[in-house]
């Protein structure tokens, strides 16, 4: 009897809270883990500011798979939470066959562009960031070599690989830059151990400055950087709190933000297609107390000069996504 | 001969060691500071709680009908098949390989080449761990278990170099031509009007599942190979005693049982994905074993138990949607039941059996005492019966 009226109990519970979620946003983090210190937990920062503000309530899943990425999408469709964030480019196979059964559900994907009338697609000029904090990782080196670790082989890591290298080069065209990737698959955003190896690999290369873009695998590199006693780049998140005075600055992708907006904005919000880049300050490099110690301020004026120069559109930094072919480095 | 009564083989056993693991597993919840009969709320609501959790739950069980299938023939041959995973995602590339091979017009042409696709990869995957087991004795848990490996690094390996189309980030395939795609059991049943949600992915390979199911019943208990196997695999020296083949039973074994795991990916890269991404098995093949274990390697044991892990894998699947209980606890909790169902049987099994095995030694001890009278013996058989 007692056994029945809990679960009586819990039924209506469960009835309240399914009509609570009503309309509260949703968000879907990808593989890589939500505190990757990295890109999942810079849109999870984004979400809990939003709930902080605002002191709404959303609902968030972290995925165990890659086959369940269209399962998630549909049950919080399904549930009717709205908008639904998505932070990944990998949901662009799963967004485009359910965004059509959910007319009235709005979408937001990060990093990938899905052409559909209800979904907003957020990218990243993640070569212009990537130029700056390559300039800057150029200044720093005195051994004149420096080193890029990606996480998965994929267009979009090249992409910063590419901005990265292209501004080593400008700022010392003498420079050598390595760059490794972590692997091919998703395991790649979170495997700090083989960070963790290809850093001592770089170093053992003479590298003294790396650049991580690898997610939760990046933590792998920091730690090892830090222990080595070389300097390391940060990304997506500001990184420079993880090892204060070993880090020369971070290469700031403002998922955050986005997430903030999609959520502020909430459902039926303007949809289509959504340029992040240095002047709208969707990409940027950290400075603060961490760093300012390792950072010159001619360092300083010269990437701020540059960043100037690339809103302006007077310098261009190479897009490796929309050719797929690097000037400034060989993969 | 039997220890027990068959009703306690068939559904006692699994019954405690279900409740056993429910109960560690709600130990668990309690400890992490959540409420285990909600929880338990959550996972029936969303796997049973509308057509939508049905459709779910119905699409995870055909996965493990499949691989429970595959698992279970082998079982009756003395061949422990742990390859269910690698030789599903070989079948994958076969059905994914069939699929985009051609444009294909309609769904009813592209399934029966599918199913060949599928279960032609699938078996050819076993087929090499079948071979060195007959032939130079290694053992075939351990080759399995390897190809997995093997299996799933090819996959990746195919996927990014080759599969996937140009400028895609993703590693996965192209999408499968709109000829090659299943109807759901939504389209299914909207024929004959019933109402059935859209989303979830179960096809028609559930309706496949089945047949295989019947098929192989039909293979192993009314055919001569099936009688060939199964004597096979209670005795190898009275096999051979007997006539029997190893080489031909275990090649042949492996083969089905490849097959069957390899036509899995029917219902997942055709039904589901309509594209072969990385890690389409999802453990299907593992929990295949545990399916094929609790439902004592019959088709219908396997039906049963395969809808009771759709059960638990779609229920966790809610657990994560909506609680706060991580994700890593859920597998925990899957994994317990999966240590007691299947590992662990023996544990339950073993005092179940030692109760009946007292309580009819009592009777017949019972019986031994009372005087027997003439009219209490049976009657005699005579020839003519």
């Amino acid at each position: 009897m007692t056994f029945m009226t809990k679960l009586l109990g819990g039924a209506a519970a469960l009835a309240i809270s399914a009509s609570a979620v009503a309309a509260d946003p949703a968000i879907i983090f990808d593989l890589g883990g939500k505190f990757d210190k990295s890109f999942n937990e810079a849109a999870f920062n984004g979400a809990t500011r939003w709930a902080e503000e605002t002191g709404g309530e959303f609902r968030e899943v972290e995925l165990q798979n890659e086959a369940q990425r269209e399962q998630a999408l549909r049950r919080f469709a399904e549930a009717g939470s709205n908008p639904i964030v998505m932070a990944g480019f990998a949901f662009a196979g799963a967004l485009s066959e359910v965004a059509p059964d959910y007319p009235d559900t709005s979408f937001v994907i990060i990093d990938m562009v899905v052409d559909a009338p209800n979904v907003r697609s957020v990218v990243f000029n993640e070569h212009e960031g990537s130029f700056l904090v390559g300039m800057m990782a150029a200044e720093a080196s005195e051994s004149d070599t420096v080193g890029f670790i990606g996480g998965m082989d994929i267009p979009l890591i090249r992409r910063f690989a590419c901005g990265y290298a292209q501004g080593v080069k400008a700022a010392n065209p003498d420079a050598t830059v390595i760059a490794n990737m972590t692997g091919t698959t998703p395991a790649a955003w979170n495997d700090p151990v083989k960070g963790s190896e290809l850093t001592k690999a770089q170093i053992s290369q003479g590298a003294d400055v790396v650049y991580a873009a690898a997610g939760g695998t990046g933590v792998g590199v920091l730690q090892t950087a830090a222990d080595e006693g070389i300097l390391s780049i940060g990304v997506d998140s500001n990184q420079n709190y993880l090892h204060p005075g070993k880090v020369l600055t971070s290469m700031m992708k403002r998922v955050d933000n986005a997430v903030f907006t999609a959520f502020s904005d909430g459902p039926g919000l303007e949809t289509g297609f959504q340029v992040q880049g240095l002047a709208n300050e969707g990409v940027g490099y950290a400075m603060d107390d961490n760093n300012a110690p390792l950072v010159s301020e001619e360092m300083v004026a010269k990437v701020e000069a540059a960043k100037a120069s690339i809103i302006s559109g007077e310098l261009s930094v190479h897009d490796y996504m929309s050719d797929e072919t690097c000037p400034a480095l060989d993969f | 001969m039997d220890k027990m009564p068959a009703w306690a083989d068939v559904l006692l056993v699994p019954l405690v060691s279900l409740i056993l693991a429910a109960v560690l597993s709600a130990l668990v919840i309690l400890g992490i500071g959540e409420n285990p009969l909600e929880a338990l709320n959550y996972m029936i609501q969303g796997a049973l709680g509308s057509t939508y959790g049905w459709g779910y739950t119905l699409y995870y069980a055909t996965n493990f009908i499949f691989t429970g299938l595959a698992v279970a023939v082998a079982f009756h041959a003395s061949m422990f098949n742990i390859g269910g995973e690698g030789q599903a995602t070989l079948g994958g590339l076969g059905v994914a390989l069939v699929c985009l091979a051609l444009p294909w017009p309609h769904w009813t042409l592209a399934l029966p080449a599918a199913i060949i696709g599928g279960a032609l990869f699938g078996a050819a995957w076993a087929a090499i761990p079948a071979y060195l087991q007959a032939k130079r004795g290694s053992h075939i848990v351990i080759t399995t278990i390897m190809f997995n490996y093997i299996a799933f690094a090819l996959i990746i390996y195919l996927l990014n170099n080759g599969l996937k189309p140009v400028g895609q980030m993703e590693s996965s395939t192209a999408k499968f031509p709109e000829g090659a795609h299943l109807p759901t059991l939504h389209d299914m049943l909207a024929v004959i009007g019933i109402p059935f949600s859209k989303a979830p992915p179960v096809n028609i390979s559930l309706f496949l599942a089945l047949a295989a199911c019947y098929g192989v019943w039909l293979l192993l208990w009314r055919t001569p190979l099936g009688f060939e196997i199964r004597a096979f695999g209670k005795s190898e020296p009275a096999g051979k005693y007997a006539g029997i083949s190893p080489t031909k039973i275990i090649m042949i074994v492996m083969l089905i049982s490849g097959g069957l795991a390899g036509l899995m990916a029917i219902n997942t890269v055709m039904g589901e994905a309509e594209r072969l991404v990385n890690n389409s098995v999802q453990n299907a093949g593992f929990i295949g074993i545990a399916v094929a274990l609790m439902g004592r390697s019959h088709p219908l044991g396997i039906i049963l138990a395969g809808l009771l892990f759709g059960f638990l894998v779609q229920g966790g699947a809610e657990l994560a949607f909506w609680t706060s209980i991580p994700t890593e606890l859920i597998v925990v909790i899957q994994a317990l039941v999966i240590l007691f169902t299947g590992a662990l049987d023996n544990m339950v099994r073993m005092p179940i059996e030692a109760v009946f095995t007292r309580r009819r030694l009592a009777q017949a001890g019972r019986a031994e005492n009372t005087p027997r009278t003439p009219g209490n013996s049976p009657p005699p058989t005579t020839a003519a019966e």
